[in-house]
């Protein structure tokens, strides 16, 4: 089920206050399309857990809105729950049991019959790869196996939206490019939706189709990686040109999508929003006065530039409160146990 | 929607096969869920109870301490010595009759350390609360449609399979040392299970109600600290009334301890009988319906409040 624009989740104005004072989340707006891969991305402290925690009904909003698979999250928050799957930033299964019994359990919890809930959770362990360790106590998984433990029972539901709370956080590099690519394998050939937070640039730029930047409980602003890239002011093409004269910016700076045009001796350095389009655009231009391309160039701005133009401050760099640098260094921690 | 699975010798061509069956999997409609609001509550009990019989040094070592009072205070201390026996003509089995209603203060206790048993048992499933949220379970059992009734009925039930076990095993190890089995009987143990069923459903949702909010064990630990000692010493379950202080007294009669282990001596040992009437005794608390009636009380009221304040106060 979805609204007649195509959106899986719809939220307005959602907010949620601590202890009377603390916004932790301040009035945030945004639509999740259907099939898209939408990302919260933000430094710790941001809002991002307490977001989904609201949206998933483990927490009760202090005002707003928010309708997620067409049921609104304060009137039907039992529905909600069953027709979406959760893969929290903590560890949550039981260690004491099998990973393959956790899955049960959790198909349990949903009132999943048995005889369908048993060959299923063998394939979702197939498919995040951990058939061989499903019949272990979790004690004995490391950090990575348990990541994807918790993204097997987040799916026993059959959810058509996943949400995801820091996916990779704390994870080396090899079990982070795999779960990325089941993140992947969900979107494109099981066409889920899927929403998760992350503070990591690079996973937010390579994963998401959408993203939102938050900081401070606020969304700063929302858009393809892409767009928020173009808010740095565009990719940056050079054109050498044979010839120093006539100067050809004015006529360059008419062609649709490019915003600024600089001249130094024989080379054009050009500010575009879309380099790629822009730049055939230029050549053709340059040749159709009679001059000649000598060399060409086209420079992308990365997302940490973005990031630094729309915070002014930069994620690496970032000051966490010391409780939220704790709590990142626990689940770090048992990550890599 | 019953496809079998065979996960025999793979060629690469079952692979695929499989694979494409995986993918018709994933697109495929969910199967009809059970929405009863009680569903899950056993999946929940039995995984409770599954790590406990998994982990049989738990269970010995709560019954070392049963067993000890056991044997220190009702086998190696003369506790009927200390009770006046200087009067002519009585003998000593008498005397035990009319201090403790039964033949000796070994079966006088041990019916106490049922009580016992259930109470420390009980006090602990709030532990098992604070231990689920903290290592997340908690949260992960929040996220899925189960009821939060169900997650608070399913702690207090796998806490009553428990102490109900454990009480059995303390019987038995009390009758194998010499408790009086005179009164034993199919419906006098079998009343004798069911106080104790009502007192630990009872004491279980009282405990796992105080640990809803709390993700602390330490407050934990202090709150059973401070419930524990008082229900059991301000209670009939370790001696007699009669040699108690006035004001004690009272309080004995406010707390549900007192009653489960008065309904018990009289089921279990006959301490409402004539002869322990004739020999003097005077600790019988109240008629053993009003034992039932106060103890049903106490397990209603506290189960139905357990199960309203999940529903308020079991949030993240
Ligand atoms: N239960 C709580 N009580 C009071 N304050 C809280 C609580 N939970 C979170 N906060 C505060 O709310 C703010 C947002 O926290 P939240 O966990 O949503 O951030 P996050 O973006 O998920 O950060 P992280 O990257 O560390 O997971 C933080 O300042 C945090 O200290
Ligand atoms: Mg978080």
């Amino acid at each position: 089920m979805m609204n007649s624009d195509g959106n899986i989740v719809d939220v307005e104005n959602l907010t949620k206050v601590y202890g009377g004072t603390l916004k932790a989340v301040d009035g945030v707006t945004f639509q999740v399309k259907k099939g898209e891969i939408f990302g919260f991305l933000g430094p710790n402290g941001a809002g991002k857990t307490t977001t989904i925690n609201m949206l998933t009904t483990l927490l009760t909003s202090s005002g707003g809105k928010a309708v997620i698979n067409g049921y609104d999250i304060h009137k039907h928050p039992t529905e909600v729950r069953r027709s979406v799957g959760v893969v929290p930033q903590e560890y949550t299964a039981d260690e004491d049991i099998t990973g393959f019994q956790n899955i049960l359990l959790c198909a349990d919890l949903y009132g999943l019959p048995r005889s369908d809930s048993k060959p299923h959770a063998m394939e979702l362990l197939q498919l995040v790869e951990l058939q061989d360790a499903a019949n272990r106590k979790v004690s004995t998984y490391s950090g990575g196996m348990r990541r994807r433990l918790e993204l097997a029972s987040g799916l026993i539901n059959y959810p058509t939206l996943l949400f995801l709370d820091e996916p990779t956080l704390g994870l080396d590099v090899q079990t982070r490019s795999a779960v990325w690519r089941y993140i992947r394998m969900l979107k494109e050939e099981y066409h889920m939706t899927l929403f998760l937070t992350t503070h990591y640039l690079e996973e937010a730029d390579s994963l998401c189709d959408r993203i939102a930047i938050i900081d401070h409980g606020h969304i700063i602003k929302i858009g393809t990686p892409d767009e928020l890239k173009a808010t740095v002011g565009g990719d940056i093409i050079e054109v050498g040109v044979a010839e120093a004269e006539p100067d050809l910016s004015a006529d360059i700076a008419r062609i649709p999508l490019v915003k600024d045009v600089k001249k130094t001796d024989n080379t054009y350095r050009i500010k575009s929003e879309v380099g790629e389009e822009s730049s055939i655009q230029i050549i053709d231009l340059v040749r159709s006065k009679g001059l000649h391309v000598t060399k060409i160039s086209l420079t992308k701005p990365t997302l940490d530039e973005a990031y630094l133009e729309l915070t002014g401050r930069n994620i690496r760099e970032e000051e966490s409160n010391k409780m939220d640098a704790f709590k990142q260094r626990v689940t770090m921690a048992r990550a890599r146990r | 929607m019953t496809e079998d699975l065979t996960r025999s010798t793979v060629t690469t061509q079952e692979k695929v096969a499989k694979e494409e069956m995986e993918r018709e999997r994933a697109f495929r409609e969910a199967p009809k869920m059970n929405k009863s609001p009680l569903h899950g509550m056993w999946a929940l009990t039995n995984r409770d109870l599954i790590k406990w019989y998994r982990n049989p040094i738990q269970l010995i070592i709560s019954l070392v301490q049963p067993v000890v009072w056991l044997g220190l205070f009702g086998k190696a201390f003369n506790i009927a010595g200390l009770i006046p026996s200087n009067i002519p003509g009585l003998s000593v089995a008498q005397i035990d009759l009319a201090s403790f209603g039964t033949t000796s203060y070994f079966s006088y206790l041990a019916a106490g350390m049922l009580a016992f048993i259930i109470l420390f048992t009980a006090a602990f499933s709030g532990m098992s609360v604070v231990w689920d949220r903290r290592f997340g379970f908690m949260n992960k059992a929040m996220s899925t449609p189960v009821g939060r009734g169900a997650i608070v009925t399913a702690k207090v039930l796998q806490s009553v399979v428990r102490s109900l076990i454990q009480a059995a095993i303390v019987l038995i190890i009390a009758v194998a040392l010499g408790m009086d089995t005179t009164y034993f009987g199919a419906f006098t143990i079998l009343g004798t299970f069911v106080m104790l069923f009502l007192m630990t459903f009872g004491l279980s949702s009282l405990f796992v109600m105080l640990a809803l909010r709390s993700s602390d064990w330490q407050t934990q630990m202090a709150i059973i600290n401070l419930l524990n000692l008082p229900l059991l010493f301000a209670s009939n379950a370790m001696l007699p009334v009669s040699i108690m202080p006035d004001w004690l007294k009272t309080v004995i009669r406010f707390n549900p301890v007192s009653y489960a282990v008065d309904g018990i001596r009289q089921m279990l040992l006959g301490t409402n009988s004539a002869a322990a009437a004739a020999a003097g005794y005077t600790g019988v608390l109240a008629p053993l319906w009003v034992d039932f009636a106060v103890l049903a009380g106490f397990a209603g009221l506290l189960s139905i409040l357990g199960i309203v304040l999940s529903w308020k106060l079991l949030s993240k």
